[in-house]
């Protein structure tokens, strides 16, 4: 007589299974059609709602990851306090250009995944395996990146092995790349990069990186449509976090709109904000 | 052909769980309690790597006793399951109690399956709610059963005797040095009446679920330094300080998973 296994509240052998320490496996053997990516889609182009400019920076002692807050769908704006920045785990971050709705269940997905091996393993997977991860994730979702539903990850965080922030970006293919610096990826990004390029230096401290980003958001919404500026009527800035070797930090409101104020205050003298020397 | 042996039904079981009860028995004990701020969980245990006590979710913990390989794939299973169910629904939606059923489904199939060798293992599933009225702590036996336990329980070694001692000496709104003191002394004890051991920092296993903790996650392991002062009765080691660089970060303002939109 063997043991009903179908008609008892019995774990299913899935999840009895040793040997993964991924939930993603573990969704693969057990329930593949939560799979972010795996949905069978129809022909055409879908519209949905984007995500706009992500921006990071390396600083003395960490990382600096921030995002503008709007959503755009074609030329309407669909959300104006959207959040694109996000803790991964504790000493890592996650900032999403793209499709929004895939794009958060992407987060979603890869913060389970780092969570779910450190409770299995005991440990934390390096920051080498967590920008992997992501890699897998990204590549999950090409199918439907062919069909305008791209999701382009930004992934930040503190290297505690090598003492240093990091920052990896990304393509639709899941192509990855760490960057020296400071990185820009989303609609503004070329401005927002082009800010970081004349004042991004090696040794800024937390607050001058925090100030650098918000000061790169503020020209990519100069000059982008689709980027989200600081919206002092409302109170909606960006969102910046910091991760150092005190893990993730993200800026409370107040030290957000500080920044703000100031940068947006200083502009109204000089429009096209700080200018670098021309030698 | 031969024939087999007749065996009542009532015999099969009681040798199963005699069975089982026997490999539990062997081990040393996991003691569970209550105090003011949650759930401390204390084993001992030499091993740095083989945990008997592991965080499952939020705020719920587990701790086994038995076989090694038999209860770690449950507790790899019992993950699983509160990742998969907070990823399908909420965080929120997450509970012992769902967890502690799951479990003696499993285990009480198990255990009855003619095919199959009984665990031999007991678990406990413990989850701290916003006040101590709402902290429960469920107990698994090998052959499926739960038992809804209430401010301290004791699995494995002489279970019986440890838990006569906690039963006079535990009393609720314990801080957690007093907690931890009492479970480490009913740990020490000598069951034949000798003098009592001395367990030291190396010898203990010891986490607590902390519903003070600002986190979202609420488990924590108190390990080194931290939990040498607290064996030493030092009240001050029961904040987060410098050395539980474990601790640092967790300070997320928009939590993991409660942050979509």
């Amino acid at each position: 007589m063997e043991a009903n296994t179908r008609g008892t509240g019995r774990l299913p052998a899935a999840f009895l299974t040793p040997g993964s320490s991924s939930f993603l496996d573990f969704l693969e053997a057990h329930r593949p059609e939560l799979i972010p990516g795996r949905r069978r889609l129809p022909e055409g182009v879908i519209e949905a709602p984007h995500g706009t400019t992500i921006v990071a920076a390396v600083f003395d002692g960490g990382v600096v990851l921030a995002g503008d807050r709007r959503a755009t769908m074609g030329n309407v704006i669909a959300q104006r306090d959207m959040e694109k920045v996000f803790p991964a785990d504790e000493y890592s971050a996650i900032g999403i250009a793209g499709t929004a709705g895939l794009a958060i269940e992407m987060v979603r997905m890869f913060q389970l995944e780092l969570e779910h091996y450190e409770k299995i393993e005991g440990t934390v997977l390096s920051l080498e395996g967590k920008a992997n991860r992501l890699t897998t994730m990204i590549r999950g979702n090409l199918g439907m990146a062919m069909q305008g539903l791209a999701v382009v990850p930004m992934f930040a965080g503190y290297d505690l092995d090598l003492g240093r922030g990091r920052i990896f970006t990304y393509d639709v293919t899941g192509g990855r790349s760490e960057e020296r610096g400071f990185a820009a990826t989303g609609s503004g990004s070329v401005f927002a990069r082009g800010s970081m390029k004349k004042l991004h230096r090696d040794d800024l401290t937390a607050d001058q990186a925090a100030t650098m980003v918000v000061q790169a958001l503020y020209d990519a919404a100069d000059d982008d449509s689709a980027t989200g500026g600081p919206d002092l009527a409302r109170k909606i800035f960006p969102i910046v976090s910091l991760i150092t070797e005190d893990g993730f930090r993200r800026l409370t409101e107040a030290e957000v709109t500080e920044i703000a104020v100031s940068i947006t205050d200083q502009r109204l003298a000089h429009p096209n904000g700080p200018q670098a020397p021309l030698l | 052909m031969s024939t087999p042996f007749y065996v009542s039904p009532q015999q099969a079981m009681a040798d199963r769980a005699e069975y089982a009860r026997k490999g539990i028995a062997r081990g040393r004990s996991v003691v569970v309690l209550t105090y003011a701020d949650g759930i401390v969980f204390v084993a001992e245990n030499t091993s740095r790597a083989l945990h008997k006590v592991s965080e499952i979710y939020d705020k719920i913990a587990f701790a086994a006793v038995g076989r090694y390989n038999e209860f770690e794939n449950l507790r790899i299973g019992g993950v699983r399951y509160a990742d998969l169910r907070g990823y399908t629904y909420d965080r929120a939606d997450v509970t012992a109690r769902g967890l502690a059923n799951v479990y003696a489904q499993t285990l009480g199939t198990i255990f009855s399956s003619v095919g199959e060798k009984p665990y031999e293992v007991e678990l406990i599933v413990a989850e701290v709610g916003r006040t101590a009225e709402d902290d429960q702590i469920y107990r698994l036996t090998p052959d499926g059963s739960v038992v809804d336990e209430k401010n301290y329980v004791v699995v494995g070694g002489n279970a019986d005797s440890i838990g006569n001692y906690l039963g006079q000496r535990h009393r609720s709104g314990f801080s957690l040095t007093e907690a931890v003191k009492v479970a480490v002394d009913s740990l020490a004890r000598d069951p034949n009446g000798g003098s009592p051991r001395t367990l030291t920092p190396d010898q203990l296993e010891v986490a607590v679920l902390d519903r003070q903790r600002f986190q979202q996650r609420k488990f924590k392991r108190i390990l080194g330094g931290q939990l040498a002062r607290l064996l030493d009765g030092d009240q001050s080691a029961e904040s987060d300080d410098s050395d539980d660089a474990d601790d640092k970060g967790k300070l997320a303002a928009t939590p993991p998973g409660d942050s979509d939109q």
